[in-house]
């Protein structure tokens, strides 16, 4: 039903629709909310637990069942690029770049090596 | 506008690289991924939503996902409007600056706000998105163009940008214990359910997952506190 969608103009229209229906109103909210309420409260601990339990899962999806270009990558390597990625951030003192680029540089170095 | 030029600049133009890499991969169409990359302006949103139609999944099923991670910018525009509306400011001023909280420009935003008098304030932060969203389109834009120009190799280490950076910016984000465990129990629980519940994954990832590591978290809290 949705194969081709992301090329076409009908999926530009989903694009359009999702974004104002199910994404930007939380930013109206909050806008609305204002102060009024504390950032701190349980019910956003929860909200926040649940959103980052989501993008981890996303992301061990993406870096297990990766498709197109990264799936030829073997598995290993990208284990392995991933936990140096982790290692490099904590080795230099929580550095988001170093951590993002030095991984992505290890996957890159690894697949040379590898060859 | 020079905030773009810095380490969260670079890393946004480098992520939303990672975007349009996967965009292309994903079989999306260049003027579709620029698009989706404006009119959400958070990645993670918008990876889910690509994801899970790449995967021919529904589009209801993405819109809900996309939700789940929406609302997590509820607490983040909470937290940062107070350092823009006062002195108040016009309602359009107040929608666009609402449009760019996402992690990146809140985290910038909350660093340097406080150091600015207030009526500055929200003009420097309508500053600092226009350049983030800048930056965001041009890096989408050259991962798309990149990832089917440059040899396998690279491009399979743009699309690696996006997991690495989630990942990476979770850790950053993490106070609590309960953000720890939603970290490790999402990431175990992900592919998991891509194996068992395709296409619902994402959602139960986030539901069971981070309600599991909601209560857990409370009631390890809970003991700490008991045995002060």
């Amino acid at each position: 039903m949705t194969e081709g969608l992301l090329a076409s103009p009908e999926g530009t229209l989903v694009i359009l629709i999702v974004a104002v229906l199910a994404h930007e109103p939380f930013r109206w909210l909050g806008l609305y909310l204002g102060h009024g309420i504390d950032a701190q409260s349980e019910i956003f601990a929860w909200v926040r637990a649940v959103a980052t339990a989501l993008v981890a899962g996303l992301v061990t999806r993406l870096v297990l069942f990766p498709v197109g270009a990264l799936a030829e990558v073997p598995l290993l390597i990208r284990l392995t690029a991933f936990g140096a990625g982790i290692g490099i951030y904590l080795g230099t003192n929580r550095h988001l770049g170093a951590g993002v680029f030095g991984s992505a540089t290890i996957l890159l170095a690894m697949q040379f090596l590898m060859q | 506008m020079l905030v773009a030029l810095s380490t969260p600049g670079a890393i946004l133009m480098a992520s939303s690289a990672g975007f349009g890499a996967l965009a292309n991969d994903a079989g999306m169409s260049l003027f579709n991924a620029i698009f989706m990359m404006g009119v959400f302006f958070a990645l993670p949103a918008q990876v889910v939503m690509m994801d899970q139609l790449a995967r021919g999944g529904s589009i209801i099923g993405g819109a809900l996902a996309v939700a789940l991670t929406g609302v997590r910018l509820v607490p983040m525009m909470v937290t940062i409007m107070p350092l823009l509306v006062r002195p108040p400011a016009a309602l359009s001023r107040r929608l666009a600056a609402a449009h760019f909280v996402a992690i990146t420009a809140w985290l910038e935003g909350l660093r340097i706000l406080p150091h600015l008098a207030k009526h500055r304030r929200m003009t420097c932060f309508l500053g600092i998105g226009t350049g983030m969203v800048g930056a965001t389109l041009v890096g989408t834009s050259l991962g798309f163009e990149l990832a089917e120009s440059v040899p396998q190799a690279f491009s399979a280490g743009l699309l690696f940008l996006t997991p690495i950076y989630f990942f990476l910016s979770l850790m950053a984000a993490a106070r609590l214990t309960m953000d720890w465990l939603a970290i490790v129990v999402g990431a175990f629980l992900g592919p998991v359910f891509y194996v068992l519940t395709p296409g619902l994954d994402l959602l139960f990832t986030g539901l069971i997952g981070g309600t599991a590591a909601y209560v857990a978290g409370r009631r390890f809290d809970g003991i700490l506190e008991e045995e002060e």
